[in-house]
Protein backbone atom coordinates (compact mmCIF):
# COMPACT_ATOMS: atom_id res chain seq x y z
CA UNK A 1 0.00 0.00 0.00
CA UNK A 2 2.43 2.38 1.19
CA UNK A 3 4.80 1.06 -1.60
CA UNK A 4 2.33 1.94 -4.06
CA UNK A 5 1.67 5.18 -3.01
CA UNK A 6 5.37 5.67 -2.81
CA UNK A 7 6.06 4.47 -6.36
CA UNK A 8 3.20 6.73 -8.05
CA UNK A 9 3.93 10.12 -6.26
CA UNK A 10 8.04 9.70 -7.33
CA UNK A 11 6.94 8.37 -10.88
CA UNK A 12 4.86 11.33 -11.02
CA UNK A 13 7.09 13.93 -9.65
CA UNK A 14 9.80 12.45 -11.98
CA UNK A 15 7.68 13.25 -15.24
CA UNK A 16 6.24 16.69 -14.24
CA UNK A 17 9.38 17.47 -12.85
CA UNK A 18 11.01 16.33 -16.33
CA UNK A 19 8.56 17.95 -18.41
CA UNK A 20 9.23 21.20 -16.40
CA UNK A 21 12.86 20.58 -17.42
CA UNK A 22 11.62 21.50 -20.77
CA UNK A 23 9.47 23.78 -20.78
CA UNK A 24 10.85 26.32 -17.61
CA UNK A 25 11.39 29.48 -20.07
CA UNK A 26 14.72 30.22 -17.34
CA UNK A 27 17.22 27.77 -17.68
CA UNK A 28 18.05 28.03 -13.90
CA UNK A 29 14.66 27.21 -13.54
CA UNK A 30 15.33 23.68 -15.58
CA UNK A 31 18.27 22.80 -14.24
CA UNK A 32 16.56 23.05 -10.53
CA UNK A 33 13.57 20.93 -12.11
CA UNK A 34 16.21 18.45 -13.38
CA UNK A 35 17.97 18.27 -9.95
CA UNK A 36 14.42 17.50 -8.57
CA UNK A 37 13.92 14.52 -11.38
CA UNK A 38 17.39 13.06 -10.42
CA UNK A 39 15.87 12.96 -6.26
CA UNK A 40 12.87 11.57 -7.44
CA UNK A 41 14.84 8.48 -9.41
CA UNK A 42 16.71 8.35 -6.46
CA UNK A 43 13.34 7.74 -4.81
CA UNK A 44 12.20 5.01 -7.19
CA UNK A 45 14.94 3.13 -7.32
CA UNK A 46 15.44 3.18 -3.35
CA UNK A 47 11.47 1.52 -3.95
CA UNK A 48 13.42 -1.71 -5.73
CA UNK A 49 15.89 -1.85 -2.92
CA UNK A 50 18.95 -0.50 -4.92
CA UNK A 51 19.58 1.54 -1.99
CA UNK A 52 23.28 2.23 -2.87
CA UNK A 53 22.71 3.08 -6.72
CA UNK A 54 20.26 5.99 -5.66
CA UNK A 55 22.69 7.24 -2.80
CA UNK A 56 25.21 7.38 -6.06
CA UNK A 57 22.54 9.56 -7.69
CA UNK A 58 22.30 11.95 -5.33
CA UNK A 59 26.16 12.31 -4.33
CA UNK A 60 27.34 12.14 -8.04
CA UNK A 61 24.21 13.60 -10.40
CA UNK A 62 22.76 15.75 -7.41
CA UNK A 63 25.78 16.40 -5.34
CA UNK A 64 28.71 17.07 -8.00
CA UNK A 65 27.05 17.08 -12.50
CA UNK A 66 24.38 19.09 -11.21
CA UNK A 67 26.11 21.43 -9.32
CA UNK A 68 28.06 22.17 -12.50
CA UNK A 69 25.31 22.87 -14.33
CA UNK A 70 24.16 25.75 -12.07
CA UNK A 71 27.51 27.07 -12.15
CA UNK A 72 27.63 27.05 -15.73
CA UNK A 73 23.95 28.39 -16.38
CA UNK A 74 24.28 30.70 -13.95
CA UNK A 75 26.47 32.44 -15.41
CA UNK A 76 25.23 32.51 -19.04
CA UNK A 77 23.89 35.97 -20.15
CA UNK A 78 20.59 34.85 -21.59
CA UNK A 79 18.40 36.93 -23.90
CA UNK A 80 15.16 35.49 -24.23
CA UNK A 81 14.44 37.12 -27.56
CA UNK A 82 17.61 35.66 -29.39
CA UNK A 83 16.11 32.22 -27.72
CA UNK A 84 12.83 32.63 -30.00
CA UNK A 85 14.47 33.71 -33.13
CA UNK A 86 15.87 30.56 -34.25
CA UNK A 87 12.38 28.43 -33.14
CA UNK A 88 11.43 28.89 -37.17
CA UNK A 89 14.70 28.17 -38.56
CA UNK A 90 15.35 24.88 -36.00
CA UNK A 91 11.80 23.30 -36.41
CA UNK A 92 12.25 20.79 -39.05
CA UNK A 93 15.33 19.73 -37.11
CA UNK A 94 13.06 19.20 -33.69
CA UNK A 95 9.95 17.88 -36.16
CA UNK A 96 12.58 15.05 -37.21
CA UNK A 97 14.18 14.21 -34.20
CA UNK A 98 10.40 14.30 -32.49
CA UNK A 99 10.03 11.83 -35.22
CA UNK A 100 12.24 9.61 -34.83
CA UNK A 101 11.51 9.51 -31.26
CA UNK A 102 8.13 8.42 -31.86
CA UNK A 103 8.94 5.58 -33.93
CA UNK A 104 11.21 4.47 -31.61
CA UNK A 105 8.19 4.57 -29.00
CA UNK A 106 6.49 2.78 -31.47
CA UNK A 107 8.69 0.02 -32.35
CA UNK A 108 9.29 -0.39 -28.79
CA UNK A 109 5.47 -0.99 -28.01
CA UNK A 110 5.18 -3.40 -30.66
CA UNK A 111 8.54 -5.31 -29.54
CA UNK A 112 6.80 -5.12 -25.89
CA UNK A 113 3.31 -6.48 -26.53
CA UNK A 114 5.18 -9.51 -28.82
CA UNK A 115 6.76 -10.61 -25.56
CA UNK A 116 9.62 -10.07 -23.53
CA UNK A 117 13.65 -10.78 -24.47
CA UNK A 118 14.95 -14.04 -23.20
CA UNK A 119 18.00 -12.85 -21.68
CA UNK A 120 20.80 -15.30 -20.62
CA UNK A 121 20.50 -17.36 -17.24
CA UNK A 122 22.78 -15.65 -14.93
CA UNK A 123 25.42 -18.37 -13.93
CA UNK A 124 27.03 -18.36 -10.27
CA UNK A 125 29.30 -15.44 -10.90
CA UNK A 126 26.56 -12.68 -11.03
CA UNK A 127 23.61 -13.94 -9.95
CA UNK A 128 22.63 -11.69 -7.59
CA UNK A 129 23.63 -12.96 -3.97
CA UNK A 130 20.53 -13.02 -1.49
CA UNK A 131 20.99 -11.40 2.23
CA UNK A 132 24.03 -9.44 1.10
CA UNK A 133 24.11 -5.49 1.55
CA UNK A 134 23.73 -3.82 -2.05
CA UNK A 135 27.53 -2.48 -1.71
CA UNK A 136 28.65 -5.98 -1.04
CA UNK A 137 26.85 -7.73 -3.86
CA UNK A 138 28.03 -4.95 -6.57
CA UNK A 139 31.68 -4.55 -5.53
CA UNK A 140 31.41 -8.50 -5.28
CA UNK A 141 30.36 -8.43 -9.16
CA UNK A 142 32.51 -5.28 -10.07
CA UNK A 143 35.86 -6.29 -8.32
CA UNK A 144 35.47 -9.95 -8.63
CA UNK A 145 34.12 -10.96 -12.11
CA UNK A 146 34.58 -7.69 -14.35
CA UNK A 147 36.84 -6.74 -12.68
CA UNK A 148 39.36 -6.41 -15.95
CA UNK A 149 36.51 -4.54 -17.98
CA UNK A 150 36.04 -2.45 -14.04
CA UNK A 151 39.35 -1.19 -14.52
CA UNK A 152 39.54 -0.73 -18.09
CA UNK A 153 36.96 1.45 -17.85
CA UNK A 154 39.01 3.46 -14.62
CA UNK A 155 41.99 3.56 -16.88
CA UNK A 156 40.05 5.07 -20.00
CA UNK A 157 38.76 7.48 -17.61
CA UNK A 158 41.99 8.65 -15.73
CA UNK A 159 42.98 8.73 -19.78
CA UNK A 160 40.65 11.45 -20.22
CA UNK A 161 41.36 12.69 -16.94
CA UNK A 162 44.75 13.49 -18.16
CA UNK A 163 44.33 14.10 -21.25
CA UNK A 164 41.69 17.50 -20.35
CA UNK A 165 44.20 18.31 -17.83
CA UNK A 166 47.15 18.60 -20.53
CA UNK A 167 44.59 20.53 -22.95
CA UNK A 168 43.72 23.06 -21.07
CA UNK A 169 47.05 23.70 -19.18
CA UNK A 170 48.62 26.73 -20.29
CA UNK A 171 52.22 27.77 -18.72
CA UNK A 172 51.81 31.69 -17.99
CA UNK A 173 55.29 33.63 -16.86
CA UNK A 174 53.35 36.77 -15.68
CA UNK A 175 52.36 35.48 -12.52
CA UNK A 176 53.99 35.30 -9.23
CA UNK A 177 52.54 32.25 -7.36
CA UNK A 178 52.60 32.17 -3.44
CA UNK A 179 55.33 29.62 -2.41
CA UNK A 180 53.76 28.69 0.65
CA UNK A 181 56.48 26.54 2.15
CA UNK A 182 58.95 29.67 1.55
CA UNK A 183 56.99 31.92 2.95
CA UNK A 184 56.46 29.53 6.59
CA UNK A 185 60.35 28.86 6.22
CA UNK A 186 61.56 32.53 6.64
CA UNK A 187 62.69 33.79 9.65
CA UNK A 188 62.83 37.41 11.05
CA UNK A 189 66.50 37.33 10.65
CA UNK A 190 66.35 36.83 6.86
CA UNK A 191 63.74 40.04 6.82
CA UNK A 192 65.02 42.39 9.76
CA UNK A 193 68.59 43.75 10.57
CA UNK A 194 69.22 45.33 14.02
CA UNK A 195 71.53 48.42 13.58
CA UNK A 196 73.23 51.00 15.63
CA UNK A 197 73.88 53.72 13.39
CA UNK A 198 76.56 56.82 14.26
CA UNK A 199 74.43 59.90 15.26
CA UNK A 200 73.89 61.62 11.82
CA UNK A 201 75.58 58.27 9.97
CA UNK A 202 71.82 56.91 8.77
CA UNK A 203 71.54 53.11 7.58
CA UNK A 204 72.48 51.80 4.44
CA UNK A 205 69.99 49.47 2.72
CA UNK B 1 9.59 2.17 19.03
CA UNK B 2 7.27 0.59 16.92
CA UNK B 3 6.56 -2.61 18.95
CA UNK B 4 5.55 -0.39 21.75
CA UNK B 5 2.87 1.29 19.83
CA UNK B 6 2.30 -2.16 18.57
CA UNK B 7 1.57 -3.47 21.83
CA UNK B 8 -0.86 -0.56 22.29
CA UNK B 9 -3.34 -2.54 19.82
CA UNK B 10 -2.75 -0.66 16.91
CA UNK B 11 -1.70 -2.19 13.31
CA UNK B 12 1.94 -2.78 12.01
CA UNK B 13 1.23 0.34 9.53
CA UNK B 14 -0.18 2.54 11.70
CA UNK B 15 2.19 1.89 14.46
CA UNK B 16 5.33 2.56 12.44
CA UNK B 17 3.55 5.52 11.10
CA UNK B 18 3.11 6.91 14.40
CA UNK B 19 6.31 5.98 15.99
CA UNK B 20 8.31 7.61 13.11
CA UNK B 21 6.94 10.84 13.70
CA UNK B 22 7.67 10.48 17.07
CA UNK B 23 11.24 9.75 15.87
CA UNK B 24 11.86 12.85 14.02
CA UNK B 25 10.02 14.76 16.45
CA UNK B 26 12.08 13.94 18.98
CA UNK B 27 15.24 14.71 17.18
CA UNK B 28 14.18 17.97 15.44
CA UNK B 29 12.60 19.65 19.00
CA UNK B 30 15.80 18.85 21.11
CA UNK B 31 17.80 20.07 18.12
CA UNK B 32 16.08 23.06 17.52
CA UNK B 33 16.78 23.76 21.04
CA UNK B 34 20.39 22.94 21.39
CA UNK B 35 20.83 24.80 18.63
CA UNK B 36 19.47 27.91 20.20
CA UNK B 37 21.59 27.02 23.04
CA UNK B 38 24.72 26.71 21.15
CA UNK B 39 24.53 29.91 19.21
CA UNK B 40 24.70 31.29 23.21
CA UNK B 41 27.47 29.30 24.02
CA UNK B 42 29.49 30.18 20.55
CA UNK B 43 28.81 33.93 21.53
CA UNK B 44 29.89 33.09 25.24
CA UNK B 45 33.22 31.15 24.10
CA UNK B 46 33.99 33.70 21.38
CA UNK B 47 33.44 36.70 23.89
CA UNK B 48 35.81 34.86 27.04
CA UNK B 49 38.13 34.78 24.06
CA UNK B 50 38.20 38.23 23.26
CA UNK B 51 38.28 39.05 26.71
CA UNK B 52 34.49 40.30 26.47
CA UNK B 53 31.33 39.42 28.49
CA UNK B 54 28.89 37.96 26.19
CA UNK B 55 25.23 38.23 25.90
CA UNK B 56 24.45 38.60 29.76
CA UNK B 57 21.52 41.08 29.87
CA UNK B 58 18.32 39.00 28.75
CA UNK B 59 18.10 36.09 31.33
CA UNK B 60 20.04 34.77 33.90
CA UNK B 61 23.67 35.00 32.59
CA UNK B 62 22.17 35.84 29.28
CA UNK B 63 20.95 32.32 28.42
CA UNK B 64 17.70 33.77 26.76
CA UNK B 65 19.95 35.55 24.50
CA UNK B 66 18.75 33.62 21.71
CA UNK B 67 14.79 33.26 22.42
CA UNK B 68 15.00 37.22 22.29
CA UNK B 69 16.79 37.26 18.94
CA UNK B 70 14.27 34.30 17.57
CA UNK B 71 11.06 36.36 18.75
CA UNK B 72 12.92 39.60 17.16
CA UNK B 73 13.29 38.21 13.62
CA UNK B 74 9.98 36.52 13.86
CA UNK B 75 8.32 39.93 14.60
CA UNK B 76 10.08 41.11 11.65
CA UNK B 77 8.75 42.04 8.30
CA UNK B 78 10.33 39.70 5.38
CA UNK B 79 11.30 41.30 2.70
CA UNK B 80 11.44 40.30 -0.74
CA UNK B 81 13.97 42.55 -3.30
CA UNK B 82 11.61 43.42 -6.17
CA UNK B 83 14.48 42.39 -8.70
CA UNK B 84 14.53 38.50 -6.81
CA UNK B 85 13.20 35.43 -8.32
CA UNK B 86 10.55 34.79 -5.68
CA UNK B 87 9.95 31.73 -5.39
CA UNK B 88 13.61 30.40 -5.26
CA UNK B 89 14.36 33.14 -3.37
CA UNK B 90 11.91 31.72 -0.84
CA UNK B 91 12.82 28.05 -1.26
CA UNK B 92 16.70 28.84 -1.13
CA UNK B 93 16.73 28.97 3.03
CA UNK B 94 13.85 26.02 3.11
CA UNK B 95 16.45 23.67 1.76
CA UNK B 96 18.65 24.20 3.95
CA UNK B 97 17.12 24.51 6.80
CA UNK B 98 15.26 20.97 5.70
CA UNK B 99 18.71 19.26 4.61
CA UNK B 100 20.12 20.15 8.10
CA UNK B 101 17.48 18.29 9.72
CA UNK B 102 17.61 15.84 7.59
CA UNK B 103 21.10 14.02 7.60
CA UNK B 104 19.91 13.58 11.44
CA UNK B 105 18.07 10.19 10.59
CA UNK B 106 21.15 8.12 10.57
CA UNK B 107 22.77 9.33 13.31
CA UNK B 108 22.79 6.55 16.20
CA UNK B 109 22.32 8.47 19.83
CA UNK B 110 22.51 5.27 21.62
CA UNK B 111 22.40 1.58 20.66
CA UNK B 112 19.51 0.84 18.75
CA UNK B 113 18.63 4.44 19.43
CA UNK B 114 18.60 5.65 15.66
CA UNK B 115 15.60 6.78 13.69
CA UNK B 116 16.53 5.36 10.16
CA UNK B 117 18.94 1.99 10.63
CA UNK B 118 20.01 1.76 7.17
CA UNK B 119 22.61 -0.17 4.98
CA UNK B 120 23.93 2.82 3.69
CA UNK B 121 23.92 5.12 6.36
CA UNK B 122 27.38 6.92 5.45
CA UNK B 123 26.60 7.22 1.93
CA UNK B 124 23.32 8.76 2.84
CA UNK B 125 24.91 11.77 5.32
CA UNK B 126 27.59 12.65 2.47
CA UNK B 127 24.37 12.36 -0.08
CA UNK B 128 22.52 14.95 1.97
CA UNK B 129 25.07 17.27 2.83
CA UNK B 130 26.26 17.37 -0.82
CA UNK B 131 22.20 18.89 -1.35
CA UNK B 132 23.12 21.79 1.51
CA UNK B 133 24.88 23.22 -1.01
CA UNK B 134 21.59 24.45 -3.42
CA UNK B 135 20.14 26.28 -0.47
CA UNK B 136 23.36 28.74 -0.61
CA UNK B 137 23.15 28.60 -4.59
CA UNK B 138 19.67 29.70 -4.90
CA UNK B 139 19.74 32.10 -2.43
CA UNK B 140 22.64 33.91 -3.91
CA UNK B 141 21.18 33.46 -7.14
CA UNK B 142 17.81 34.21 -6.85
CA UNK B 143 19.03 37.63 -4.76
CA UNK B 144 19.94 39.15 -7.98
CA UNK B 145 22.40 41.36 -6.59
CA UNK B 146 26.51 41.02 -7.07
CA UNK B 147 27.41 40.00 -3.83
CA UNK B 148 25.75 37.15 -3.01
CA UNK B 149 26.10 35.83 -5.89
CA UNK B 150 29.32 35.98 -5.40
CA UNK B 151 29.26 34.20 -2.47
CA UNK B 152 27.07 31.18 -3.94
CA UNK B 153 29.76 30.77 -6.48
CA UNK B 154 32.81 30.70 -3.94
CA UNK B 155 29.75 28.26 -1.64
CA UNK B 156 29.28 26.04 -4.43
CA UNK B 157 32.96 25.20 -5.85
CA UNK B 158 34.56 25.01 -1.67
CA UNK B 159 31.68 22.77 -0.71
CA UNK B 160 32.73 20.38 -4.00
CA UNK B 161 36.49 20.74 -3.10
CA UNK B 162 36.54 19.63 0.35
CA UNK B 163 33.65 16.80 -0.37
CA UNK B 164 36.31 14.48 -2.08
CA UNK B 165 38.76 14.82 0.49
CA UNK B 166 35.88 13.91 3.18
CA UNK B 167 34.92 11.14 0.79
CA UNK B 168 38.58 9.53 1.21
CA UNK B 169 38.32 10.27 4.56
CA UNK B 170 35.28 8.27 5.32
CA UNK B 171 36.45 5.42 3.03
CA UNK B 172 39.49 5.03 4.90
CA UNK B 173 36.89 4.64 8.31
CA UNK B 174 34.31 2.46 6.51
CA UNK B 175 37.24 -0.09 5.32
CA UNK B 176 38.23 -0.06 8.99
CA UNK B 177 34.46 -0.60 9.84
CA UNK B 178 34.05 -3.42 7.28
CA UNK B 179 30.58 -1.52 6.97
CA UNK B 180 28.37 1.64 6.08
CA UNK B 181 25.95 1.42 8.64
CA UNK B 182 26.89 3.95 11.48
CA UNK B 183 25.70 2.06 14.17
CA UNK B 184 27.71 -0.64 13.44
CA UNK B 185 30.90 1.47 12.40
CA UNK B 186 30.53 3.40 16.50
CA UNK B 187 30.33 -0.48 18.00
CA UNK B 188 33.37 -1.49 15.36
CA UNK B 189 35.14 0.76 17.51
CA UNK B 190 34.87 -1.29 20.77
CA UNK B 191 37.96 -1.83 22.74
CA UNK B 192 40.05 -0.71 19.00
CA UNK B 193 43.36 0.27 20.39
CA UNK B 194 44.80 -2.13 23.08
CA UNK B 195 41.42 -3.31 23.74
CA UNK B 196 40.56 -0.34 26.19
CA UNK B 197 40.47 2.58 23.63
CA UNK B 198 37.04 3.14 22.16
CA UNK B 199 37.72 5.15 18.67
CA UNK B 200 39.21 5.51 15.08
CA UNK B 201 40.69 8.47 16.44
CA UNK B 202 43.09 6.54 18.80
CA UNK B 203 44.74 4.75 16.01
CA UNK B 204 48.01 5.91 14.91
CA UNK B 205 46.83 5.50 11.33
CA UNK B 206 43.71 7.15 11.76
CA UNK B 207 44.13 10.24 13.72
CA UNK B 208 45.74 11.91 10.95
CA UNK B 209 42.71 11.60 8.95
CA UNK B 210 40.61 12.88 12.10
CA UNK B 211 42.88 15.87 11.82
CA UNK B 212 41.63 16.24 8.17
CA UNK B 213 38.15 15.37 8.97
CA UNK B 214 37.89 18.21 11.58
CA UNK B 215 39.60 21.06 9.06
CA UNK B 216 37.13 19.97 5.77
CA UNK B 217 34.34 19.72 8.05
CA UNK B 218 34.84 23.19 9.01
CA UNK B 219 35.63 23.85 5.17
CA UNK B 220 32.08 22.31 4.76
CA UNK B 221 30.04 23.81 6.90
CA UNK B 222 31.81 27.23 5.74
CA UNK B 223 32.69 28.04 9.45
CA UNK B 224 35.67 30.53 9.96
CA UNK B 225 38.75 30.34 9.40
CA UNK B 226 36.72 29.10 5.69
CA UNK B 227 33.79 31.33 6.30
CA UNK B 228 34.59 32.94 2.88
CA UNK B 229 31.08 32.60 1.33
CA UNK B 230 30.30 35.27 4.00
CA UNK B 231 33.19 37.67 4.63
CA UNK B 232 31.66 40.33 6.10
CA UNK B 233 34.93 42.48 4.63
CA UNK B 234 34.12 41.28 1.15
CA UNK B 235 30.88 40.89 0.36
CA UNK B 236 28.66 42.39 2.56
CA UNK B 237 27.15 39.16 4.42
CA UNK B 238 27.17 36.69 0.74
CA UNK B 239 24.65 34.67 0.19
CA UNK B 240 22.47 36.22 3.39
CA UNK B 241 22.51 39.88 2.44
CA UNK B 242 18.92 40.39 0.82
CA UNK B 243 17.30 38.12 3.52
CA UNK B 244 15.53 39.25 6.54
CA UNK B 245 13.26 37.73 9.11
CA UNK B 246 11.82 33.83 9.18
CA UNK B 247 13.79 33.24 5.83
CA UNK B 248 16.87 34.68 7.36
CA UNK B 249 16.30 32.87 10.84
CA UNK B 250 16.27 29.69 9.19
CA UNK B 251 19.50 30.58 6.92
CA UNK B 252 21.05 31.04 10.75
CA UNK B 253 19.42 27.57 12.57
CA UNK B 254 20.66 25.71 9.57
CA UNK B 255 24.14 26.63 9.36
CA UNK B 256 24.52 25.91 13.41
CA UNK B 257 22.50 22.52 12.62
CA UNK B 258 25.02 21.98 10.66
CA UNK B 259 28.03 22.65 12.54
CA UNK B 260 26.43 20.23 15.18
CA UNK B 261 26.21 17.97 12.48
CA UNK B 262 29.57 17.93 11.70
CA UNK B 263 30.57 17.81 15.28
CA UNK B 264 28.45 14.49 16.16
CA UNK B 265 30.17 13.05 13.01
CA UNK B 266 33.25 13.34 14.44
CA UNK B 267 31.94 12.14 17.70
CA UNK B 268 30.48 9.00 15.51
CA UNK B 269 33.51 8.35 13.01
CA UNK B 270 36.20 8.56 15.41
CA UNK B 271 35.88 8.94 18.77
CA UNK B 272 33.49 6.27 19.68
CA UNK B 273 29.93 7.93 19.37
CA UNK B 274 27.50 6.92 21.81
CA UNK B 275 30.67 4.61 23.68
CA UNK B 276 32.77 5.82 26.24
CA UNK B 277 36.12 6.67 25.96
CA UNK B 278 37.51 3.80 27.75
CA UNK B 279 36.19 -0.05 27.97
CA UNK B 280 35.98 -0.09 30.82
CA UNK B 281 32.37 -1.65 32.37
CA UNK B 282 32.09 1.47 35.15
CA UNK B 283 31.93 3.99 31.96
CA UNK B 284 28.77 2.41 30.70
CA UNK B 285 26.65 2.87 33.97
CA UNK B 286 26.66 6.92 31.91
CA UNK B 287 23.82 6.33 29.55
CA UNK B 288 25.37 6.65 25.94
CA UNK B 289 23.51 9.43 25.01
CA UNK B 290 25.34 11.54 27.45
CA UNK B 291 28.57 10.59 25.86
CA UNK B 292 27.08 11.40 22.32
CA UNK B 293 26.32 15.07 23.70
CA UNK B 294 29.37 15.50 25.69
CA UNK B 295 31.77 14.55 22.42
CA UNK B 296 29.39 17.21 20.39
CA UNK B 297 30.14 19.72 23.05
CA UNK B 298 33.97 19.15 22.75
CA UNK B 299 33.82 19.13 19.26
CA UNK B 300 31.94 22.40 19.43
CA UNK B 301 34.09 23.75 21.58
CA UNK B 302 37.07 23.03 19.24
CA UNK B 303 34.77 25.01 16.49
CA UNK B 304 34.17 28.19 18.36
CA UNK B 305 37.89 28.05 19.40
CA UNK B 306 39.51 27.94 15.84
CA UNK B 307 36.57 30.78 14.78
CA UNK B 308 37.85 32.53 17.43
CA UNK B 309 41.48 33.02 16.69
CA UNK B 310 42.10 31.82 13.28
CA UNK B 311 42.48 34.60 10.64
CA UNK B 312 39.84 33.64 7.47
CA UNK B 313 41.95 32.52 4.43
CA UNK B 314 42.08 33.71 0.81
CA UNK B 315 40.03 31.91 -1.86
CA UNK B 316 43.05 30.86 -3.51
CA UNK B 317 44.68 29.32 -0.09
CA UNK B 318 41.66 27.66 0.21
CA UNK B 319 41.07 25.96 -3.55
CA UNK B 320 45.00 25.03 -2.87
CA UNK B 321 44.64 23.10 0.31
CA UNK B 322 41.26 21.43 -0.43
CA UNK B 323 43.22 19.98 -3.89
CA UNK B 324 46.73 20.14 -3.40
CA UNK B 325 46.86 18.57 0.17
CA UNK B 326 44.30 17.60 1.37
CA UNK B 327 43.03 15.42 -1.62
CA UNK B 328 46.59 13.67 -1.80
CA UNK B 329 47.26 13.25 1.55
CA UNK B 330 43.86 11.54 1.90
CA UNK B 331 44.24 9.42 -0.71
CA UNK B 332 47.69 8.44 0.49
CA UNK B 333 45.90 6.81 4.09
CA UNK B 334 43.66 4.94 1.60
CA UNK B 335 46.40 3.35 0.21
CA UNK B 336 48.02 2.89 3.60
CA UNK B 337 45.12 1.74 5.25
CA UNK B 338 44.05 -0.58 2.92
CA UNK B 339 47.71 -1.68 2.59
CA UNK B 340 47.95 -2.40 6.18
CA UNK B 341 44.19 -4.04 6.58
CA UNK B 342 45.90 -6.31 3.74
CA UNK B 343 48.07 -6.89 5.57
CA UNK B 344 47.33 -7.90 9.17
CA UNK B 345 44.18 -10.04 7.49
CA UNK B 346 41.50 -7.86 8.29
CA UNK B 347 39.26 -9.13 5.98
CA UNK B 348 40.31 -12.62 6.03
Amino acid sequence: MIQTLAFYLFAALVIASAVMTITARNPVHSVLWLILAFFNAAGLMILIGAEFIAMLLVIVYVGAVAVLFLFVVMMLDIDFATLRAGFVKNFPLGLAIAGILLAELLFGLGAHSAGGLVLGTPDAATAPAANVPNIQAIGAVLYGHYLFLFEAAGVVLLVAMIGAIVLTHRQRNDVRPQNISEQVKRRPEDATINTRPEVGGGVKL
Amino acid sequence: MTAFFQSLGLPFEAAWLISTIAGILLIALPLMLSVAMIIYVDRKIWAAMALRRGPNVVGPLGLLQSFADGLKVFLQETIVPTAANKGIFLIGPVVTFTVTLLAWAVIPFNSGAILADINVGLLYVLAISSLGVYGTIMAGWASNSKYPFFSAMRASAQMISYEVSIGFILICVVLWAGSFNLGTIVSAQKGHVFGILNGFGFNPLLFPMWVLFLISGMAETQRAPFDLCEAESELVAGYQTEYSSMAFALFWLGEYGNVLLMCALNATLFWGGYLPPLDIPVLYAVPGVIWLLLKIFFFFFVFSWVKATVPRYRYDQLMRLGWKIFLPLSLLFVFLVSGYLMATGHFA
